[in-house]
Formats: C-alpha cells, structure tokens, sequence
C-alpha cells in the first residue's frame, strides 16, 4: 500500500494525538506551523499519600523499618530511617515502575559478566527485595534463637548487617551484598529525594545537612561568599509536604 | 510492510542540537525538511516547569528525561577476550531522547577545541616523532584548521548567547580570558556568569602557582540575551539543576530556547516526533539513499522517500543506524581495515575531594557550567617530553550542584552507614568540594564499535556493541592532570584531600560523562574514516552525518560547543556547494 497521502498520514495521527491528550508520548504527531503546547501537558509527579503498604507484607514492612533505622539511625537531632519515611518511600517505589524494572532491557539471554558490565539479573527489584528479606529473617532466626531482624537488639542489627555489605553472611536464594547495596541505595534516596516520594519528611534530611530544596533562585546568594544561606528548605510540594496532616 | 510517504527534499534523523541547527539552515533555502525524532515533543513550559523541575529523584536517580534502555541500549565488553552483555540500565553515559536530545539536559559547557587539536596526529608526530605515539594509537587529523572552524564557533556561540571572556581575541591576549585558546573573531556574546566561593578560591590559589585561571565558558547565561534568530534567553538563577535536568527558566541554551521557536513557524518544516527511523534506504547502486524507512509510536512502518539525507542522531545511535543501513566498511580491528565504527573514544575525566573546617561552600548556589578552570595542562600546551604520554584536559572548580542524594561527600575511612555517617555527612556537606579534571581520549585499534551477534532490540535489530577500555596513555595523563589539580586545591588550605585519578577498567555501571565519540569519523581518506571534510559520506554523496560520531579522538573538552560549530560547517556546505552541485563534495 504506497503512495498514502500526506493528508492521510495527518488525519489518522490527529485523531490519535487528539484522544491521547492526557496520556502524553503515546502516539506519534506532526509538528508544524506553531509550538503544540495544550495545557497540563507535562506529567507532574504523583505525591505519596499516607495508607497502607503498597508493596510489603507485614512481616516485610517491619523489617524493612528496622533495617533503615539502622542504615540511618536517629539521632537528637534528626530523626532516623523510619520516622524520616524511608520504608514507605521503599514500598511505593517497589509498587511502581521501579520495582518492575519498567523501561529497563530485560531481554534474555541473561548471563554473568564482569562488574564492569554492570547488573545482569533477570529479578526485578521487587523481586530481590521479597526473596532477600525472606531469607534475612530466616537467617536470623537461624542464627538467633528463632529471633527475627526487627526482633535484634541494635548491636546484633549492626553485625547482621556488617556481615551482609562485607561478608561473611550469605542468604538462601539471594546475594546478600548485591541486596544491602540497593538497600542502602534506595535508603538514602529515601532520606534525601524530595518529600512527595513519601520520604524525607518534613525535610529533615535536607535540614540536615543545609540543603534549601527546590528552590530555583539563588541570584541574591551567588556572591556572598562564606555566608549561610538565610531561608528555610521548600519542596515541590511546599513547605509542609511530607507531613501528614 | 511500510506504508510509502510523498517525497520531501530533505530527512534529517533526530530533532537534538545538530538537527535543529541543520533544520533552521536548510529550511532557509526553501527546500522542504522533515525531522524525525523517536522520543517525545518537550517545551520549557510544559515539560521542566520551575514548580516540579528540581527533582533529583526523577531526573537524576530515576533517567526520567533519557532513552529507556528498553526501546535501545548496546553491548558492551572490555576486551575482546569477553562476551558483550547489554547495559540494562544506564550507568557511565545518558543517551538522550526526545525533542532538544541532549541539549535539554547538558550543563552547557561551552569549550572550543585547540587549534592543535585539528591536526592533532601531524602536530604530535612533528614536535614528538612518530615512536612517542603508542603504537595501537589511531589518532588522526580533522581535515580541517581551527582557523576554518572559527566563524562556525562564533556562529554557535551566538546562537547561545554563550556567557564567557576571550582570552584572544585575533591574536592578540585578553587580561582574565584562557590565554591558550586560538583566536577568535571576536568576544563571548555575554559575560561571565558571577562565580562562587569554591572557584573564587580556587582561581587565587592557581593564581599563586602561576596559572592563568578564567571562567569557564558557560551556556547558562549571565544576563538576557536576545540571539540573531531573535529569540529570548533569561539569565540563569543558579538553581544547580542543569545537567540531567531541563531549565524551566529559559536560562540554559537548547534547541528549545534558542532555535525550535523560530523553526516550526517555518512553513517548509515538520517534525514528526515519536517516529523512529530503522534504515536509511539506498537504491539499486547502493551509491545513493533514497529516504528512510521509520516506525511510529502506533507500530506503523512508513517510507519517506527524499533527495538528501541528514543523520543527526545521538552518537552512538548515528554509528548504529549506518551499520544496519549497510553504509559504509564496517571497521574490522584485526585487519585495521573499514571505517564504520572505528577509532571509538570517550573522555577522561578525574576528581580531587577536599574537606574543610570553617569553610561554607553553598554548593547548592550553582549552575552546570560556572566555575573557575585553568588549560596549562591541555592539548599540547605544556612539553610531554619528560612524562610519556600524550594529550591533556582542563581542571578547575565547577560548581554544577548540590543535590543530595548523590551530591554529598564524606572522608575516605567513614562507614557507609549508621550514626558515623550520618554525623560526618551533616558535617561535611557544605564544608568539602569536589573539583576536576577533563581530559581527552585518544583514539586506539582495539576501541571501537560493531554490531552484537547476540542480543537484538524489540523491533529485532541487533543491538550495537561498544568494545572500549582505557589505555596507560590516558590513565598516565589523569594521574598526571590529577596531580597538578591536587596541588592547587591544596593551596585553598583544606584539613584533608583524596585524589581520584581515572583507573581502568572502564566500567559502564557509573556516570563519568556522556561524551562517546567516533565511530563514523571525518577525515581526508576514505580508507581511514566514513566522512570527508564537510561531513558527507564518501560512500553516500546524498547523506551528512553530524555530532560527536565525526570526531577521530576526543579532546580535553566537552564537546558540545565543536559538535555545534561542525553543524553550522556541515549546514553551510550543504546550502552553499552540495544543493549547487548535488554530488561528492571532495573526489574519493
């Protein structure tokens, strides 16, 4: 079938553009005469709300929360992993495309290659998440007297996890390195991205350290050199998100 | 089965920065020109807006703006001894997508190169002699002169209303400019964006060593700009979200903020977005395209016949769309014979970490591209004799951001985790920084890219495989360039530094900079590269090829501001010799 007209190539792909209006990148379109701008065309992200678990089961969620509180425990200052929101940012990110490795080459064949080749596990990381923290509490209960993580004294938490990121504790079924390196990834993602993820709330990883947030205007600060920036931290959401209310 | 379209005059594949510049020249002469792009149609206003834009999480963590490795990635292996396994998620580069390519999420360092640079294999072999170039080194001259490809810089400059201060202006130096850099017509289209305390300091202690610090060229800009095409640019706000992100403020040079308006009032030009070309078409001869073949986001095949053809895709996937159009000798590295996918580089880049007591750095007060750099150690402008290798990079304090999630620092010998890191973090973060060196990448036998006999994308083409390690010659000129940066920082008086020289293997898992080159180059002999002088295939007289995929080696700079200035060359050519004389431009 040659020789369709340009006329019919813009009718269909109008059509299409036109009933794809809110779901942008979907269809193809054509380009020409003005700019396409359509109001609310950008993909504002989707805030966190507070609710059940997502992604974890019961047993799962409270390790998780113990885990992250020992990653980044709290202190009198600033609260730790759990109070900061860090499980729940975990949870909904495992919910959603993250967790499904959405976007990313997951053809096979899969086979091991050097690190510099980079990750070639066919699990996704929802997947690595379910059978590692499975296989932490069964090593744990092994281990301690039928004691699950979240069950550990503090200081028997910090030996697991030392014995997870440089040896020697190997889990059943899953690679106890690779998994404490996503954890403590996705941890500190949890404490720092901005507080719509359902982490870092109120912002205290960011007043932390000093970190303003989104702010897009620093022209007034730029040359004062040495000097404290003045104002509080704001977020994408305002100056409160994060907070449940 | 493809659908046949009415023929245009001209495709040109890929709406980045070298296709918007490629479309605005040639819809000057009337011709008709349809851009292809395989990503989505993005706009300041409705795709970066300053309400959501700052979102490291998003951009950075999450590759939310970049190609999903599910539609392409490559293969990639260190040596040949290896098996290539697909990059399933990005790590060491960010291949761009959509409208504005990488100009949407560059940092906008706007560097030309040496004027030693063009000729870099005769120049080394003059003043070195041919035995002090390693012999798996492939380097090789442009085929053109700096003093060529000045009007051209000027003219991408201008475009972006780059903020910076010459350092020579017709030869005669410049007080506060880069005294090395060759000549240029005339100064930077704005100045300098104001600096912060980090390069303040810095530019004293170089300055103290007998260095020459300047500003670095910056395409985030200083002041409003209005460029010859009309259109407005805002100054920048230092809000420290350039690369990876797209500026809702009109402040960072992109085809969106400096062509695209202008471009699609034109009535001769249409973009089709989400349409990605598969095959660039030849006739019988195999002498001549025909148009492309490309596959919309609906799944349909479509033709589009036309009578010259621009590729004007990111690197890596120009070199990839040659191989599977079967333009070209592919490269062999056994027999060092074929072009397409030869002499593939990189960039060579390093860090010194410095930790400081009573020191507020506002790291966060920031853009991609301010900072202060110093170039005594680039090209050839200091003597290689006594050091063994060849090649070099700038090195300075650029304060690009400081977002925290990947942003925050801590002394060697912290804890990865617990209540010792999050106490040095805290302390550290507005107390340390992170400067750097940007070295150049020379080109070797074994480096180079082909097609993977194993893994294939899901329209079933083979993927691209990238075979690429660093080599001592490179890794002594970071150890080296690494060494020279230590001292400087040295001098600003930190409580402790870490020196971070580039080591191999080169690994794909994370970010170093997403300057691939080569791969389809340009040069004077159609045996050694796939492009003559003015970009035009040798074996393809109706196709150009444009981007970093014609650089024979890769220098010590980012490549944006010569990937520009090869665009408005390859553009002139065209409108003022090829459309005259439709036919090879230098006999083969």
């Amino acid at each position: 079938m040659s020789g369709l007209s340009r006329r019919e190539l813009l009718a269909g792909t109008a059509s299409i553009a036109l009933g794809a209006a809110f779901a942008r990148s979907a269809a193809a379109r054509i380009v020409s005469g003005a700019s396409p701008w359509e109001p609310h065309a950008g993909v504002p992200p989707t805030p966190v709300m507070p609710g059940p678990w997502q992604f974890f089961n019961g047993e799962e969620a409270t390790t998780i929360e113990a885990l992250v509180d020992r990653l980044i425990p709290p202190d009198p200052k600033t609260p730790g992993g759990k109070d900061a929101g860090c499980a729940v940012y975990i949870d909904r990110q495992l919910a959603g495309s993250y967790g499904s490795s959405r976007g990313l080459y997951m053809r096979p064949p899969f086979m091991d290659g050097t690190p510099e080749q980079g990750s070639q596990s066919p699990l996704t990381p929802a997947m690595r998440y379910r059978r590692s923290l499975a296989a932490l509490n069964k090593y744990c209960r092994g281990a301690y007297a039928g004691k699950s993580f979240a069950e550990l004294p503090d200081e028997q938490k910090d030996k697991v996890l030392t014995g997870m990121e440089k040896g020697p504790i190997q889990l059943e079924g899953a690679n106890a390195k690779g998994f404490f390196e996503m954890l403590l990834s996705n941890t500190r993602e949890g404490f720092f991205a901005d507080p719509v993820y359902g982490g870092n709330r109120d912002m205290v990883g960011w007043k932390m350290i000093g970190f303003p947030g989104a702010r897009y205007d620093y022209r007034d600060w730029i040359e004062k050199h040495n000097q404290p920036y003045p104002l509080p931290p704001v977020a994408i959401g305002g100056r409160s998100a994060g907070k449940p209310s | 089965m493809s659908q046949k379209l009415p023929a245009t005059d001209i495709v040109i594949i890929g709406l980045g920065w070298t296709g918007s510049i490629l479309a605005e020249a040639l819809t000057r002469t009337g011709l008709n020109v349809v851009a292809l792009e395989r990503g989505p149609w993005r706009d300041t206003s409705t795709d970066f807006p300053t309400t959501y834009a700052q979102d490291e999480l998003r951009y950075h963590i999450r590759h939310d703006l970049f190609l999903r490795p599910a539609q392409e990635t490559m293969t990639f292996r260190n040596n040949a001894n290896q098996t290539a396994l697909p990059i399933r998620t990005w790590g060491s580069f960010m291949p761009p997508n959509g409208v504005g390519g990488g100009g949407v999420h560059w940092n906008a360092e706007t560097w030309r190169f040496l004027p030693s640079d063009f000729q870099l294999r005769s120049h080394l072999v003059q003043r070195y002699g041919e035995k002090f170039l390693p012999e798996d080194m492939t380097i090789q001259d442009w085929g053109v002169t700096y003093e060529e490809m000045e009007p051209y810089y000027d003219k991408f400059e201008y475009l972006c209303g780059t903020s910076g201060k010459a350092g020579n202006i017709g030869g005669k130096k410049q007080a506060g400019g880069n005294p090395f850099e060759g000549p240029r017509a005339r100064d930077y289209p704005t100045p300098p964006q104001r600096q912060p305390y980090a390069p303040t300091l810095f530019a004293a202690a170089a300055r103290e060593l007998g260095y020459s610090p300047f500003p670095q060229p910056s395409g985030n800009l200083s002041q409003a700009y209005t460029n010859p095409l009309g259109v407005a640019l805002g100054p920048c706000t230092y809000c420290g979200f350039c690369e990876w992100f797209g500026c809702g403020n009109y402040s960072k040079a992109s085809p969106q903020t400096t062509l695209l308006p202008v471009l699609v009032r034109r009535p001769n030009f249409e973009a089709r977005t989400l349409c990605e070309v598969t095959r660039i078409n030849l006739d019988g001869s195999g002498k001549r395209a025909t148009g492309v073949t490309y596959v919309d986001a609906q799944g349909n095949v479509w033709e589009q016949p036309a009578e010259l053809v621009v590729l004007c895709a990111f690197q890596l996937f120009n070199v990839h769309l040659l191989l599977l159009s079967g333009i070209g000798k592919p490269y062999d590295p056994h027999s060092g014979e074929g072009v397409i996918g030869r002499n593939y580089s990189y960039q060579v880049t390093s860090s010194v970490d410095a930790f400081f007591d009573n020191k507020n750095f506002n790291p966060f007060v920031a853009s991609g591209a301010i900072g202060m750099c110093i170039d005594e150690f680039n090209g050839d402008n200091f003597d290689h004799g006594p050091h063994g290798f060849v090649g070099g990079g700038y090195m300075g304090a650029v304060q690009t951001n400081g977002r925290p999630i990947l942003g925050t620092r801590v002394p060697k010998g912290t804890p990865d985790w617990g209540a010792a890191w999050k106490k040095v973090v805290a302390e550290n973060y507005l107390s340390s920084y992170e400067a750097a060196t940007h070295g150049s990448c020379y080109s070797y036998r074994d480096a180079y890219l082909d097609l993977d006999p194993t893994y294939t994308d899901p329209l079933g083409r083979k993927l691209l495989r990238i075979n690429f390690d660093f080599h001592q010659n490179e890794m002594k000129m970071s150890a080296f360039l690494t060494d020279r940066l230590a001292e400087i920082i040295q001098k600003m008086g930190p409580r402790s530094i870490e020196k971070n020289p580039r080591k191999g293997p080169y690994t794909i898992t994370k970010y170093q900079t997403t300057h691939t080159c080569g791969g389809a180059i340009m040069g004077t002999d159609p045996k050694t590269s796939a492009l003559n002088r003015y970009l035009q295939s040798w074996d393809v007289p109706n196709l150009f090829v444009t981007g970093a995929t014609i650089f024979p080696q890769n220098a010590g700079y980012n490549p944006t501001g010569t990937v520009g200035a090869f665009a408005y060359w390859a553009a002139d050519a065209i409108v003022n010799q090829y459309l005259k004389h439709p036919g090879p431009l230098v006999p083969s």
